[in-house]
């Protein structure tokens, strides 16, 4: 069975017919061609597949695509400037040492961000909660707490400027 | 450590400089595309049918339902594989079975379709008649005479690859021996882990020619192999081409060429399109292979005075069903065996045993894991026999630089001894202890200069400059999240006196690529970094006779920096090197800078008495760890870790330090947590769920101090430091444990449930 759902994604207005039966990770690569998103475990098991709806940071290999409808949702795509510009989140994670093989990265920010967005001073044991979810094999995490907690100075100012 | 060779000069622009990884941009965008990303006209999706049971004749197979679904364009049995089509070195394995299967990983039949569900769906209709026959599991009783044997045609489950050695004289050592302990350590599967899963994608071009997109660590060897593979089928003369996407972690499960590659070769081979055989997390854990298991008997002695006299060592190990690298690590096992400090009596004796469990292969530390589990383990059990601290005992017996030790290891720096004061300094005092809480040591010796394990330890490279002052350098290199890419560009900015963002690392394709043994034994820095630097100084003395020319100043006056060509002190003789680029191409007679170097370190291929010396140089460290061990549920907390490494030079410290932090926090689920559960050959825990990695919850403090002691051998002094992070981590922690609370785990993984029957068993 087919069934229209619209959605917002990562800004932009999305008209999809979909198989009920679909995961949002399966729209979201193999029909909307966005890669970023990976899948790791297809289990909800290792957060590689995270991305953000309404706000809450989400397993889209166990999110069905047609709960999507009418939602918000970012994925790692949405997150650098149109120019390019990489949101501070990822840049921290490229100058902190955040990336090795990189197959985790895009969940792992994802995570962060969602943290982030919420909680802008996260201290290293809610960074620690938030990213349990999310599995790295290469980096021990140290390097990942450290992309975190160098970006919240610069999330925070961006908030600040927005607000004034 | 000071720095006391006036070679190695502190102004470096680009060598020691924490430069983020260069494709790290793209990885955190969701730009980089992985084997899973990758899409072509046409494509046809290849599932794997597995084995129902760990051993059993197959009677009968019947595809026909499977061919008729719609979609299917292709099913492969056993009977479909070219009969010299073999793989792993001992080729004792087909990629599809015939007759019978020997573990439940066996492949049995694999389906080509349009989309993976119409693949998964084709093997359900797959029918299959097994006739089950008794399997062997335990390597100790698959030796007995009466065993069932795995393979029939070999005539004994003990491989014919006997690893054997005697330096010195053992009996007369422990005969003189104060002290003498002897136990038995044992360590089982583990796995890799890769957060990408394993694939590839194979099609052939209209001359039969493959090329093969694989998330392989070893290009170069993978292309031999399936030329073999192409020959087998009867393509003679083709060329086969291996190109790497950006790989999902490696950790040395893509060492050797598998199944799913052979399987996605033979299917894009009948079917004519490009097939795509990707894993999913439960293939991953079920059909990769483990880290070896081992069974470990050591005995060590030492004087009155603490000094090492003997170490006696017999090693069982689980082969599994079929052959790849796991089978060689006890090659590697040696050099901890004989030369983690200094002893000169050693006897070393190891049998690889077929059993019908999963096959094993390499993975970070190549056996040095288990191997100084064992000893650094038994370390401490001498040490406490002699009465002599731990860290002190450690002390006594330290290598030292100029070092020749028996097996013929060449030890030219050696920061074993600054390591342990550097671990003792930050971590051992004399406070008094908490109830239950433990400080271990261990340390670690590894290749740092290459490892000749293969008939060449080389890497080639080619370098090119352009108009625009920019390079491109072809590396047979792999770079799959290491870092090999930053520390090639690091090493040809430096030279060239470029900014890294200048330098452009190729290393993806064989078409393109020169020859590389791959990335393993900790390699990549000192080799491919060896290879890229001796390219680069080709081009540095072209661009400096151009140079000398064109500003009218002696060659040896010239100085490369900052995108400049200049002499220093006189501001009239300078010139962008884009620009003197630009000369010398647009001038009559022009000329364009190009050069390659191929690499091989003057290491040696071990003798058949096992010496030789295996790298150019090696790397030490000594890792400290405390504990708190919890006595009511036998839980092990790490309160601190530190890992001290002596690396050579530190080319990049940011990446430097990711891989010592990777690599403990990997050594620490070996040691305390990861465990692919086996019952009679089935794996019981293939999912992230029950195969208890480190989760970021789980992280831990680790100071990670970086030693320098430059190597006159290696690229800017550099020596390897991928694998040994994982190296130490066990035996430091059961040391910790047995220190916090009393009592020794000799079996890897040290759950809670080993602690607590250890604690009653004492407090019986």
């Amino acid at each position: 069975m087919t069934t229209n759902i619209s959605f917002l994604l990562n800004g932009d207005k999305i008209s999809y017919d979909i198989k009920e039966h679909w995961t949002l990770l399966h729209l979201l690569r193999e029909k909307l061609g966005l890669i970023g998103t990976k899948e790791g475990c297809g289990n909800g098991e290792c957060g590689a597949c995270t991305v953000i709806i309404d706000k809450m940071a989400v397993n889209s290999c166990l999110y069905l695509a047609i709960e999507a409808d009418g939602k918000t949702i970012e994925t790692i795509e949405g997150l650098a400037s149109t120019d390019g510009t990489l949101h501070p989140i990822q840049q921290s994670f490229v100058d902190n040492g955040g990336i090795q093989c990189g197959f985790c990265s895009p969940g792992m920010i994802m995570s962060s961000k969602a943290l982030l967005d919420e909680n802008p001073d996260a201290s290293r044991e809610e960074i620690k909660h938030a990213l349990a979810g999310n599995i790295c094999r290469c980096t021990g995490y140290i390097q990942i707490f450290e992309s975190v907690e160098a970006a919240q100075e610069k999330v925070a100012a961006n908030k600040g400027g927005k607000d004034e | 450590m000071s720095n006391n060779n006036s070679e190695f000069s502190s102004e470096f622009s680009a060598v020691g400089k924490r430069i983020p990884k260069l494709d790290a941009a793209q990885k955190a965008m969701g730009r980089a595309e992985y084997i899973q990303d990758i899409k072509m006209p046409g494509m046809l999706y290849g599932k794997i049918l597995y084995s129902k049971y760990a051993h059993a004749n197959i009677v009968k197979i019947d595809t026909s339902k499977a061919m008729a679904l719609s979609g299917v364009h292709a099913v492969l049995t056993g009977e479909d594989v070219p009969k010299k089509m073999k793989m792993g070195f001992y080729k004792d394995n087909p990629p599809i079975k015939k007759g019978k299967v020997c573990s439940f990983r066996d492949e049995v039949a694999a389906v080509a379709a349009t989309s993976p569900e119409i693949a998964k769906k084709a093997l359900d209709l797959i029918e299959i008649q097994y006739e089950e026959l008794p399997g062997i599991f335990d390597p100790e009783r698959a030796m007995e005479k009466d065993s069932p044997l795995v393979h029939e045609y070999h005539k004994s489950n003990v491989l014919n690859l006997p690893w054997k050695l005697h330096y010195g004289d053992v009996e007369k050592a422990q005969k003189e021996a104060a002290f003498v302990v002897e136990d038995r350590f044992t360590t089982t599967w583990v796995t890799h882990c890769c957060m990408g899963t394993s694939g590839a994608v194979a099609l052939f071009d209209a001359s039969d020619n493959l090329t093969i997109y694989s998330n392989t660590q070893i290009p170069s060897l993978a292309q031999k192999d399936f030329l073999e593979a192409l020959k087998a089928m009867g393509l003679e003369n083709k060329r086969a081409r291996v190109i790497k996407p950006i790989i999902g972690g490696g950790f040395g499960s893509k060492l050797d060429t598998y199944a799913y590659e052979h399987i996605a070769i033979l299917l894009a081979y009948k079917c004519r399109k490009p097939v795509k055989v990707t894993f999913d997390r439960v293939e991953e854990f079920k059909a990769t292979s483990t880290r070896q298991p081992a069974i470990i008997n050591i005995k060590q002695g030492c004087d009155r005075n603490g000094k090492l006299l003997f170490r006696d060592i017999k090693m069982i190990l689980d082969n599994g069903a079929y052959t790849s690298w796991g089978a060689t690590t006890p090659s590697v096992m040696m050099m901890p065996i004989t030369s983690l400090y200094r002893v000169e009596n050693v006897r070393y004796d190891a049998k690889c045993v077929y059993t019908n469990n999963t096959y094993s292969q390499a993975m970070r530390g190549y056996g040095n894991p288990q191997a100084t589990f064992a000893i650094e383990s038994s370390m401490d059990m001498l040490a406490e026999k002699a009465g002599i601290k731990p860290i002190e005992f450690r002390r006594i017996n330290r290598n030292h630089p100029g070092d020749n030790t028996p097996q013929g290891f060449k030890i030219t720096t050696c920061g074993l001894g600054e390591c342990i004061d550097e671990v003792e300094k930050e971590l051992i005092n004399d406070t008094p202890k908490e109830k239950g809480v433990g400080i271990g040591v261990a340390s670690l010796i590894h290749v740092g200069g290459g490892a000749r394990i293969y008939k060449s330890d080389g890497c080639g490279a080619i370098l090119k400059m352009d108009d625009y002052g920019k390079v491109n350098i072809f590396t047979g290199g792999t770079d799959m999240g290491q870092g090999m890419d930053n520390i090639t560009a690091q090493i040809v900015a430096e030279e060239l006196g470029l900014f890294v963002e200048d330098i452009n690392v190729v290393h993806t394709d064989t078409d393109v690529c020169p020859w590389d043994v791959g990335a393993h034994a900790s390699r990549s820095t000192f080799v491919a970094g060896n290879a890229a630097l001796g390219a680069a100084k080709k081009v540095k003395k072209k661009l400096l006779k151009l140079g000398s020319k064109i500003l009218d100043a002696p060659a040896e006056n010239l100085v490369l920096r900052n995108r400049l060509i200049f002499v220093p002190d006189d501001p009239e003789k300078s010139m962008p090197i884009d620009k003197l680029l630009r000369k010398v191409h647009f001038s009559p007679g022009g000329t364009m800078l190009m050069a390659d170097h191929f690499y091989d370190p003057k290491n040696e291929n071990m003798g058949k008495d096992f010496k030789g010396n295996m790298s150019m140089t090696y790397t030490f460290g000594v890792h400290g760890v405390k504990v708190k061990v919890d006595e009511e549920t036998g839980k092990v907390e790490v309160l601190e870790y530190i890992a001290a490494h002596d690396v050579g030079r530190a080319i990049n410290p940011l990446l430097l330090e990711g891989q010592v932090y990777g690599g403990v926090v990997m050594g620490l689920g070996y040691a305390l947590t990861e465990e692919v559960v086996h019952k009679n050959g089935e794996n019981m825990n293939a999912n992230f769920r029950d195969y208890k990695l480190f989760t970021a919850k789980d992280a831990v403090k680790i100071k990670a101090p970086i030693l320098e002691t430059p190597d006159k051998e290696g690229p800017f002094g550099a020596k390897g430091i991928g694998e040994p992070g994982c190296v130490p981590t066990a035996p430091a922690v059961a040391n910790a444990i047995y220190d916090a609370v009393g009592v020794r785990i000799k079996d890897l993984p040290i759950t809670p449930e080993k602690v607590l029957a250890a604690l009653k068993e004492k407090n019986k």
